[in-house]
């Protein structure tokens, strides 16, 4: 138990040191190199947390002596608030200036306000939830930090752009330390400077590469998020001057009643910050930003900070008009985003369309918030976190192979980049087939939602019809076997590889471990805070065995075909160009009846007129501030 | 025993034909006739097939496709000319785009002659085809035993 | 070995009854339309003569999907009938189907492109409908495994009767029939071509017959569940079921994939929500 304490306190300072690192060294391959020895590090004390901690049953609780450390937050909370306002007046973007001077306002006051309010009892918590962001980030987001190593060098070289990685890993290691702060706090007030400090590093890397629509999409996070940071100060304001309290663990036992208003306006920070409804813009936004970002601060770490309070929160939303109304709010950003995924050409937006759903359906499993919706709450975050940054990582890799992030564009790459689409395939599989990952986690959710309020199923019901069907046809595209073909992944660096494989792997492990993870990991927390366990039946986990198994060895089986069988051209009406076997390009072309000749050219639907952005995104627009304007009525009646 | 005598699956394909052929081959469809009854059914896909049921007569055009066609169909297989333009040309024979019958391209095993080919002399053709079929078949499984 | 029984009956007899049902259905097709129609066994003879033939391949990786599906469909069965729990059963026969649909893209042919689009837009079209039976069987049953559907005292079909109409308009969509038909015709064999069977040949497309057989019979269970409190009704009941499929194949033309979709999901919303909503209000009250 010693090293508990110890290890945590690395987890959150040996980030900073090596941030401070990452400005010094100017030589790249050195600071590569100190970026995997820190990555492996930080993973390993996260897996040496996690071993300590194997099957405890009890939070652990820490109280810090927060002196000198609140002090230092104060400062530093003062000089990004000032730097925003100053870099907000310098590109003249006003929005987020008024904003900052308001939130700049309400911290000092808070600050004031709540001066004389000592030290919290327990400043640090360490339970299962904690440990899974933990490992969350410190594993997933490790194996990120050595992937980008590798991506980074051919990014400059792909965008033309100046070679600034050093702030880009500063900027990363400082994430990562914020992160793991945050996973850690149970003083509101702290949990409220990491968050802040996650929005600041989102800021710098959503701006990376400088352009114009980089500079404007990352305003649009940062305004949104100031705002979310001040519905967070604000309620934190309020709930120590009504109940004295300011501590998480404090608040969730407090009565519901008493403290609806600062709950709702912590959760309200929580929505903004998954990219819920209305909030989603900045997160479609953010995908300009280089490919590690997207995939550990947009998909498997930072979003998730926001459901993580929600899900702590929850026991307080149970059974209350507010609860539902959270719940209602991320039913309807689950659905429409999943409808509006299916219109999208660039995959980058289509896996950000379907993080926002994700993200949404933890929202409706937490603000339901019975002991079955939160156990499929916490597996969602686990299995989304690792298949998501998987996809996001191996799609940055296919387009600086392929220069192109249109789904029209990845016909056949199962021939002209093999090893990685077998890992978008582990992705993409991860996300929507039985019996991986998220598929089972969408069955436990609709099973705890049909138990808890079937109409609430209604959305998972619609919702993952519209998964399967993006998910499948960019699948479609992906193995495609067109012949001949150009192989284009020799530019993928031993990093990359690295990462991806290990995070296939991971993704096919925590499948056939998800019977443990639940038991070991998650159940815990759900027995301490709900006095109930959840889990699987036996059956069930082994006829998912099976079905794994089946996934897995039966497509080995064209290992096995024999060389002998006869090769045939597709069908085009027999207008084939040639009846040559061996002249397979000439094959796909086919004569007129104008006496030209044609390429085959095969389009998937997209259903724009249906499920556009356009349509669909005001129809969440309206709806969701409605759901909105409801919650915060609610508070009042 | 094979099943190819009870189970004949065949294309259609119009060559350059009048449509006169075409329609007594479809009328043989209609209940009047009833060629499902035998098992016989009309995919469109020469990967189904196992009769290619030709009428029409060769052009420049439609040389090649015949010639693809045939080669898409799996083994065994067998190609009947219906009517007398896929027979050895018709009344076209002479016109400056027509090759001839069907044989000038691909092996024909059953030529079912008239203009138009009456329904009952194709279905007449259609079951010889099928014991040339049956011959095929054993040819087929012979050379495949061997290798 | 409870379990194994039911497995193995079904492995072995379902194909056989698949064979026959879909035998009677081409003799009902044919005497709707005044003809005589083929041999009771000419399903069975075609899968055989379809073994027989050269297996002729776009590429290398087409007859892998099809064998996983048919592995996938024959899962499902298997879950079904040993009484597994009825979602996954359903997810299980949507892996089946994206098996089937990755198989028709792998050959890039526009064809089979068509066909598996098609497919894939069937598939999101009835899963809606497909789950909201679950769920109403759950509301009844208090019990998501079949095997409680099975025993369960009184016709499920008295409280789901919306969700019931609602299944039997998605089940046309999913035993391939007018006029859902969309993404390779049964009975008129040519719909694009061959739609998503397009590049199949020889085994592999016997192989595709029988997955079918397979499905129709899981299909034709779910049907049972609303009446599985009395057998013999169940039984007579399925069989209606299935004679208005095929009448309803017989009188309705093929529809465009927009229709198939907002019809589907109306019905989804207006029999399926509804009856659960209904449902929902009587324990409450």
């Amino acid at each position: 138990m010693h090293f508990v304490l110890p290890i945590m306190g690395f987890l959150i300072f040996f980030p900073l040191l090596v941030m401070l690192g990452m400005l010094a060294i100017k030589n790249r391959s050195i600071r590569g190199w100190a970026v995997n020895l820190s990555a492996f590090l930080i993973a390993a004390a996260s897996v040496a947390l996690l071993v300590l901690r194997f099957n405890a049953r009890e939070p652990l609780r820490y109280a810090v002596h927060s002196g000198l450390t609140g002090h230092l937050m104060t400062v530093a909370s003062l000089l990004i608030t000032l730097y925003i306002i100053f870099a907000s007046v310098r590109d003249k973007k006003y929005g987020t200036l008024s904003l900052a001077v308001i939130q700049l306002g309400c911290f000092l006051t808070a600050e004031i306000m709540m001066d004389g309010r000592g030290e919290a009892e327990c400043t640090l918590l360490l339970d299962n939830l904690s440990m899974i962001m933990v490992l969350l980030v410190g594993v997933v987001g490790s194996l990120i930090c050595i992937f980008a190593v590798g991506y980074m060098e051919k990014y400059h070289r792909h965008k033309q752009m100046a070679d600034r990685s050093r702030e880009f890993f500063a900027a990363i290691f400082a994430f990562i330390s914020a992160m793991f702060g945050l996973a850690f706090s149970n003083d509101l007030t702290w949990l409220l400077f990491f968050w802040e400090v996650t929005t600041f590093c989102s800021f710098k890397l959503i701006s990376y590469a400088r352009r114009e629509d980089a500079i404007r999409n990352s305003y649009r996070a940062l305004m949104m998020n100031i705002a979310g940071g001040i519905a967070f100060q604000l309620g934190i304001l309020f709930l120590y001057k009504a109940q004295g309290v300011f501590e998480l663990d404090k608040l969730i036992l407090l009565a519901p009643e008493a403290v609806m208003l600062p709950a709702v306006l912590l959760a309200f920070a929580g929505l903004v910050k998954s990219a819920q409804f209305p909030f989603s813009s900045w997160l479609l936004g953010a995908m300009v930003a280089p490919t590690p970002t997207s995939a550990l601060l947009h998909s498997s770490t930072m979003v998730k900070a926001g459901v993580y309070l929600i899900i702590r929160l929850s026991p307080l939303f149970k059974d209350t008009p507010a609860g539902l109304t959270i719940a209602l709010i991320g039913g309807v950003t689950f659905l429409l985003s999943s409808l509006i995924a299916i219109s999208k050409h660039n995959v980058k937006k289509l896996l950000a369309y379907s993080t926002v759903s994700t993200l949404g359906l933890i929202v409706l499993c937490a603000g339901v918030g019975t002991y079955q919706t939160i156990w499929t709450a916490v597996l969602l975050m686990i299995f989304h976190a690792v298949a998501k940054s998987l996809l996001f990582l191996s799609v940055g890799t296919v387009e600086q192979g392929i220069e192109s992030l249109n789904i029209e564009d990845m016909d056949a790459l199962i021939m002209r980049m093999p090893k990685v689409t077998l890992c978008l395939l582990i992705g993409i599989a991860g996300m929507f087939i039985a019996p991986f990952g998220m598929l089972i986690s969408k069955w436990a959710a609709l099973e705890a939602l049909i138990k808890a309020n079937p109409m609430l199923s209604f959305f998972v019901v619609f919702g993952s019809s519209a998964t399967l069907f993006f998910y499948t046809k960019w699948m479609g595209k992906l193995i495609m076997i067109k012949e001949p073909a150009q192989m284009q992944e020799g530019h993928v660096s031993g990093d990359e590889w690295f990462t991806m494989s290990s995070l296939s792997g991971l993704t096919l492990f925590i499948c056939i471990a998800f019977p443990l993870i639940s038991s070991y990991l998650i159940d815990p927390y759900i027995q301490y805070v709900y006095h109930q366990g959840a889990n699987m039946s036996q059956s069930n986990e082994i006829i998912m065995l099976i079905m794994l198994a089946l996934i897995l060895l039966l497509p080995l089986q064209i290992f096995l075909q024999s060389k002998q069988k006869k090769r045939v051209i597709a069908y085009l009406c027999g207008a084939n160009i040639t009846e040559n076997k061996q002249d397979y390009e000439a094959n796909l072309q086919y004569h007129t009846a104008a006496q030209t000749t044609k390429e085959v050219e095969l389009r998937n639907y997209y259903f724009e007129g249906l499920f556009g952005e356009e349509k669909l995104g005001k129809l969440g627009l309206i709806l969701s501030v409605v759901l909105l304007a409801v919650l915060f009525g609610v508070v009042f009646i | 025993m094979s099943f190819f005598k009870k189970s004949p699956w065949l294309i259609h394909y119009d060559g350059s034909s009048c449509n006169g052929c075409d329609i007594e081959v479809l009328a043989c469809l209609t209940p009047v006739y009833d060629i499902e009854r035998f098992g016989i059914v009309n995919t469109g896909n020469p990967k189904h097939a196992d009769i290619f049921l030709i009428t029409g007569s060769v052009n420049e055009q439609n040389k090649e496709i015949i010639k693809n066609i045939y080669s898409q169909m799996p083994d065994p297989k067998v190609v009947i000319a219906v009517g007398i333009c896929a027979t050895s040309g018709g009344i076209f024979v002479d016109c400056y785009n027509i090759l001839g019958g069907v044989d000038k391209v691909i092996p024909v095993d059953v030529y079912v002659p008239g203009c138009a080919a009456r329904p009952e002399s194709i279905i007449d053709g259609v079951v010889k085809g099928l014991d040339i079929l049956e011959k095929k078949y054993r040819e087929f499984k012979r050379k495949s035993n061997k290798k | 070995m409870k379990v194994l029984i039911p497995a193995v009956l079904f492995i072995v007899l379902a194909p056989i009854a698949g064979g026959l049902l879909n035998g009677i259905d081409r003799i009902l097709s044919a005497r709707i339309q005044k003809r005589v129609g083929p041999h009771l066994l000419q399903p069975f003879y075609d899968v055989l003569k379809l073994m027989k033939k050269e297996n002729v391949i776009v590429n290398r990786s087409q007859n892998v999907y099809v064998v996983c599906f048919l592995v996938f469909t024959i899962f499902t069965g298997v879950l079904f009938f040993t009484g597994a729990d009825i979602l996954l059963t359903v997810f299980s026969s949507t892996v089946a189907g994206v098996f089937l649909v990755l198989g028709g893209y792998s050959t890039y042919s526009p064809y089979s492109f068509i066909g598996s689009e098609r497919e894939l837009i069937s598939m999101m079209a009835d899963e809606p409908m497909v789950i909201m039976m679950a769920i109403g069987m759950y509301m009844v049953t208090k019990s998501f495994r079949i095997s409680d559907m099975i025993a369960y005292g009184s016709p499920i079909l008295f409280a789901l009767p919306g969700i019931f109409i609602g299944y039997v308009f998605v089940l046309t969509i999913k035993m391939k029939k007018s006029p859902f038909d969309l993404s390779s015709s049964h009975h008129a064999h040519q719909e694009v071509v061959s739609g998503i069977k397009t590049e199949f040949s020889g085994k592999s497309l016997a192989l595709f017959e029988v997955a079918h057989w397979y499905e129709n019979i899981f299909l034709l269970g779910t049907i049972y569940l609303f009446f599985a409190s009395n057998p013999m009704v169940g039984v007579v009941a399925t069989l209606a079921v299935y004679f208005l499929e095929i009448c309803i194949d017989n009188m309705a033309a093929r529809v465009k994939w927009q229709l198939l979709l907002k019809s589907s999901w109306l019905v989804a919303i207006v029999a399926g929500a509804v009856n659960i909503f209904v449902l929902y209000l009587a324990e409450y009250l």
